[in-house]
């Protein structure tokens, strides 16, 4: 039996917003090939791609459209309609402000970083030592790392963390801010990188921010909003993510003490580690981003008509059986991960090299320093939000 | 006067298999077996989107030449 379009689509996204747990409607769609019909909150119904190899696919071949989602009602979690700045262009709109951007990003460039994360990490674990246990990991931990890191590159001044950390909650929520509420914190913090981008035209200081200022007053090459979407799009997704994913790596560890202690053992693991875990933990909570096919085209036996948007469940195709063995284990030793963590395509995650470099120094520094690292309460889960993981985690060592 | 070919190469010890050049480019990149980037031709007509790709490789594995000199990615 082929699902259809006009078969009636089921309520989505599937995963519990508490907890990592991968949802049992995404096993029985990895058994079979084929897209299954999904409804979100708001928004058409969707295609749902949840195989590896149908994922890459509508992440990677330009038949598919993200600029196309502008044009539709678009499935979605929350009322708010979001255009996403440069998630939202195709090529060459989306190559030209990529490309403004993208060396700062580079492998080369962010090692650069990494004896400075290092040290952060180290001084962070410092402060949490002196505070004593239990201490909450994500508050002392692993929000300040990708915050400070994300502010130092862009040019941020990182005591305005709670003003633009409100801002950048309500940008991933899906929880019930009315679609009004939504632009509202938007335009705020719009308003709020506006201002940081006129102070850097008078002083402008070796940053990412001014970099850009540059490329926009002199090279004529993006739009003012264009500059300003950029700035925000960096500093939303450079800290929210990883912020995200600390706390849920050493929560997998700690479910898999035997992973832990080779870790700890083998600390030249952490860079394979850091790939399996990436491909291990189904970070979101659904698929969003919609792809709009704009000709007919085939994903693994189900044919997507032109104008159809089909969404990626990249969590589930982590867990594709046809791509990685015992795709349910957590294995550290693992080699040559090619997980969809960071999505494919020309939206590939700008920030995957910093990202995996703070997860890197986060993670060992943290494991060497508390050989006895565990949990020591209940960890409240964000539960409104388009990536799952911890907001509180209370942790001892 | 002829123009100086171009030639790209992506060295496949450094990509990620990111899809990015594919995506940009996909008359000058295409994904191996194993998912790694490879030009579909070595020897290129001269293309900005061969710059475009190589500036914005995550690995930076994408080289440009002009002749011998190297063009991509830009400084």
């Amino acid at each position: 039996m082929t699902t259809t379009a006009e078969q009636a689509p089921l309520p989505y996204p599937f995963n519990e917003p508490a907890g990592l747990g991968l949802a049992e409607a995404y096993r029985e769609a990895l058994e079979q090939p084929g897209l299954l019909r999904v409804r979100l909150a708001y928004g058409e119904p969707a295609w749902l791609a949840t195989r590896y190899a149908d994922a890459r696919l509508v992440l990677g071949d330009r038949r598919f459209s993200r600029a196309e989602a502008l044009r539709h009602d678009t499935p979605r979690q929350s009322e708010g309609r979001q255009d996403s700045g440069i998630l939202s262009m195709d090529p060459p709109g989306h190559t030209r402000l990529r490309t403004l951007v993208a060396k700062a990003f580079t492998v080369h460039q962010v090692e650069k970083l990494r004896p400075w994360v290092r040290e952060l990490s180290q001084g962070l674990l410092d402060e949490l030592e002196a505070l004593g246990q239990p201490a909450d990991l994500v508050e002392h931990y692993a929000l300040p790392i990708p915050v400070a890191v994300i502010c130092r590159m862009l040019g941020v001044p990182e005591e305005d963390r709670p003003k633009f950390r409100v801002w950048s909650d309500a940008a991933l929520s899906t929880s019930s801010l009315t679609a009004e509420e939504f632009r509202r914190s938007r335009e705020e913090l719009r308003a709020y990188m506006a201002g940081l981008i006129e102070d850097h035209r008078l002083r402008p200081r070796p940053d990412l921010m001014t970099g850009l200022i540059e490329a926009r007053d002199t090279g004529d090459r993006l739009s003012e909003a264009e500059l300003v979407d950029l700035c925000v799009g960096i500093l939303v997704a450079g800290h929210e993510t990883t912020a995200t994913q600390i706390p849920n790596f050493v929560h997998a560890l700690l479910d898999h003490p035997d992973q832990m202690a080779l870790l700890r053992e083998r600390p030249e693991l952490i860079r394979g580690a850091v790939e399996e875990l990436l491909r291990f933990v189904p970070l979101g909570s659904g698929a969003g981003f919609a792809r709009y096919a704009t000709e007919d085209v085939e994903v693994g036996g189900t044919l997507v008509r032109a104008g159809e948007p089909v969404l990626v469940a990249i969590g589930a195709a982590n867990r594709d059986a046809l791509k990685f063995d015992a795709p349910g284990r957590l294995d550290v030793t693992r080699s040559g991960v090619q997980h969809l963590g960071f999505g494919h395509g020309v939206h590939h995650c700008l920030g995957a090299p910093l990202a995996r470099l703070e997860l890197q120094e986060a993670l060992e520094a943290l494991l060497v320093r508390f050989p006895g690292l565990r949990l020591a309460g209940d960890v409240e889960w964000k539960t409104q939000m388009l990536v799952r993981g911890p907001r509180e985690m209370p942790v001892g060592w | 006067m002829t123009a100086v070919s171009w030639t790209t190469e992506v060295d496949r010890g450094l990509c990620m298999g990111s899809g990015m050049c594919a995506g940009i480019a996909p008359e000058l990149y295409g994904l191996d077996d194993e998912d790694r980037a490879k030009p579909l031709r070595y020897r290129i007509a001269p293309d900005e989107r061969a710059l475009d790709a190589a500036d914005s490789c995550p690995a930076a594995a994408i080289l440009v030449r002009e002749g011998e000199e190297l063009i991509g990615p830009r400084p």
